[in-house]
């Protein structure tokens, strides 16, 4: 039964391995395959989601060798509710990469595929430090190759600045595992809570120079101000289902920052505690700002889309940097809304540059193209999802972020400027969506006659699947949100993380 | 002995930070690489530094030198020399894609801009 953790890191592993035995056979077969893995691993996520919410967490020690000592993996609300919405994200990227043949452009797509799942999953589970580390490697190894998928000079520019720079991040990560090791002894997350929380005084700046070193390694994977230089073009040159599938990779950072940090240096860290969150509540608010003004001046949609996951990240790190549990809660909320939506609109902008012929998704007038109302009618749902606005999810979430800032122990220039930033960026993210769609749907060459092409409705099912989600979102918003307070509460309970993972060691 | 090493990691960082901001592929590679041994060295001198003393805690000893270290090592140099040889192999395909070697793709020499050609060819 206990073994149920490891579900979601083995089902994608095996999954790969045996895509990759049956190349041999017909590339259907390896389609079905890979869908078919997919599947599983949204049953497994679904069943280890009921058996969390039914038995409570569970603590998986490998080869029985207990924590410290052993590799500790954690199943819990936080790391299943990011399994579950890798599982969900990933099969709509995989549904899209069948229907629009872009698997096919190279080689080992859906190899590479789960293995960059069996990275992100794992990164979602482990409960060790240096495990964490691996796991990135693992997931970066995979994204290097599949960001390269389908070749081409710029795939081939922006590939190697995205390589660089996480190959000197992981350094970085290196210098941070090796100085917290070093004082502390330990890369269990528990015990390395738990050794923080009796730190010596003398000790405190190195344990602090290593977290910082740390935000600087997930800031980097979350694109936070200073480092988010390679994602806009990382993401606008990547194929559309990798792009999709990347919009998750963004969250694995602001994943690593509420584990890590927020265990780390959480109320039991003495001086420690909440360090932190300044530098993130500052970069954060520059990196909106800088988000939006990417969002105003692209060229391309997909350019555009990936300006839009910059500004999606930085509401997140703002909702940590104002910390409560209310911000959290948001922030969960908010994290499931923004994958999903800038997954799909990746693939909606992929549709629309195919639809357009020659002008691709470059943003300037061309003559009118097939499946107008379509595409328009889904462009305006994810523009307004995207945006923030009322119905969709995103607004939900944004509001729960907003309202947490009142009554939380900022000061109050901090809530103002939180605020003005917030709703002005909003405004110009809305601003630049309607121009976008207008020159997109409105302002063509209409004596022309329009673009043929060949593509069919089924293009499509996998962006609708993916608002569908977005929909649920609002329409169960009540029971999602009693379940992302309860995982809230239990991220600012260190103390229950600790004695929960360190069986039989607290006294 | 401390001192060294500390020295030894200072160079190669110094060394690896400067060949990072170079502008072609090939220092760029031989940087990440010498940041690598830095942190290498870092991590493994993080257990502290022994002589003569042995690696696994039995009854009658007292001073053994920390082995867990040696093994996060092992494994960081197994995935930065995967990391570096799949940069370089990346570092051939570009030069091949773009026709020279700068990380951006631009010949400062030749001013051949990609820019155009690439929003052509842009993502199929």
């Amino acid at each position: 039964m206990n073994h149920l953790v490891m579900l979601p890191i083995l089902i994608p592993l095996l999954g790969s391995m045996i895509i990759l035995l049956s190349k041999s056979l017909s590339f259907k077969t390896q389609r079905i395959l890979s869908l078919g893995f997919i599947v599983l691993l949204i049953m497994a996520s679904i069943f280890s989601l009921c058996s969390v919410l039914d038995k409570g967490d569970f603590i998986y020690q490998m080869g029985n060798w207990q924590a410290p000592f052993g590799i500790t993996f954690v199943l819990d609300k936080l790391s299943i509710t990011l399994v579950l919405l890798t599982s969900l994200l990933a099969f709509g990227a995989l549904w899209y990469a069948v229907k629009s043949d872009s698997d096919k452009m190279g080689e080992n797509f859906h190899t590479l595929f789960h293995l960059q799942i069996f990275g992100i999953n794992g990164a979602f589970l482990t409960g060790d430090l240096f495990n964490l580390f691996v796991f990135f490697e693992i997931l970066l190894l995979a994204s290097y190759a599949l960001m390269l998928h389908g070749h081409g000079k710029k795939r081939a520019r922006f590939g190697i600045h995205y390589m660089v720079i996480n190959l000197v991040g992981s350094t970085i990560f290196l210098f941070a595992i090796g100085t917290l090791y070093g004082v502390l002894g330990t890369l269990n997350i528990a015990d390395l809570a738990l050794q923080i929380s009796n730190l010596p005084a003398e000790n405190s700046a190195v344990v602090a120079t290593a977290g910082l070193l740390l935000l600087i390694v997930f800031g980097l994977k979350a694109a936070m101000f200073p480092l988010y230089f390679w994602l806009p073009g990382t993401y606008s040159s990547a194929s559309a289902p990798v792009a999709a599938l990347f919009a998750i990779m963004t969250k694995v950072g602001i994943y690593s920052i509420i584990r890590i940090h927020g265990t780390l240096f959480g109320e039991l860290a003495g001086e420690l505690s909440y360090y932190y969150t300044p530098w993130v509540l500052g970069l954060g608010l520059i990196t909106i700002v800088l988000a939006t003004i990417g969002v105003m001046s692209s060229n391309t949609l997909k350019e555009q889309v990936a300006y839009l996951v910059l500004a999606s990240v930085s509401v997140l790190l703002i909702a940590i940097g104002i910390n409560t549990p209310a911000s959290i809660s948001g922030a969960m909320y908010y994290i499931i809304h923004s994958t999903i939506v800038a997954g799909g609109f990746f693939l909606l902008a992929d549709v629309l540059g195919t639809l357009r012929g020659n002008t691709r998704d470059i943003l300037e007038r061309t003559d009118r193209f097939k499946m107008m109302i379509l595409s328009g009618s889904l462009f305006f749902a994810y523009a307004i999802a995207a945006a923030s606005m009322p119905p969709f999810s995103g607004f939900l979430g944004k509001m729960m972020i907003l309202s947490s800032a009142l009554p939380s122990s900022l000061s109050s220039p901090w809530v103002v400027l939180i605020f003005t930033l917030v709703l002005v960026t909003g405004l110009g993210i809305i601003i630049s969506l309607t121009r976008t769609g207008t020159l997109l749907f409105y302002h063509t060459k209409n004596e022309n006659e329009p673009i043929e092409s060949t593509l069919s409705i089924s293009i499509f099912y996998p962006i609708m699947y993916l608002f569908a989600i977005s929909v649920l979102l609002v329409v169960f918003a009540n029971p999602i949100t009693a379940f992302t307070e309860q995982i809230a509460t239990m991220i600012f309970d260190s103390q229950g993380y600790i004695s929960k993972v360190l069986v039989g060691e607290v006294q | 002995m401390e001192i060294l090493v500390a020295l030894i990691v200072a160079a190669f960082t110094t060394g690896g930070i400067f060949l990072l901001l170079k502008g072609r592929t090939f220092p760029v590679a031989l940087g990440t690489i010498l940041l690598a041994y830095a942190a290498n060295l870092f991590l493994f001198s993080m257990g502290r530094l022994y002589i003569n003393q042995p690696p696994i805690l039995i009854e009658g000893v007292s001073s053994y030198a920390d082995p867990l270290p040696q093994a996060l090592v092992l494994t960081a140099i197994v995935i930065s020399f995967g990391m570096t040889a799949f940069l370089i192999v990346l570092s051939l395909r570009a030069r091949y894609e773009m026709g020279n070697d700068n990380v951006d793709g631009v010949d400062k020499n030749t001013e051949t801009d990609i820019e155009e050609k690439t929003n052509e060819k842009a993502d199929v």
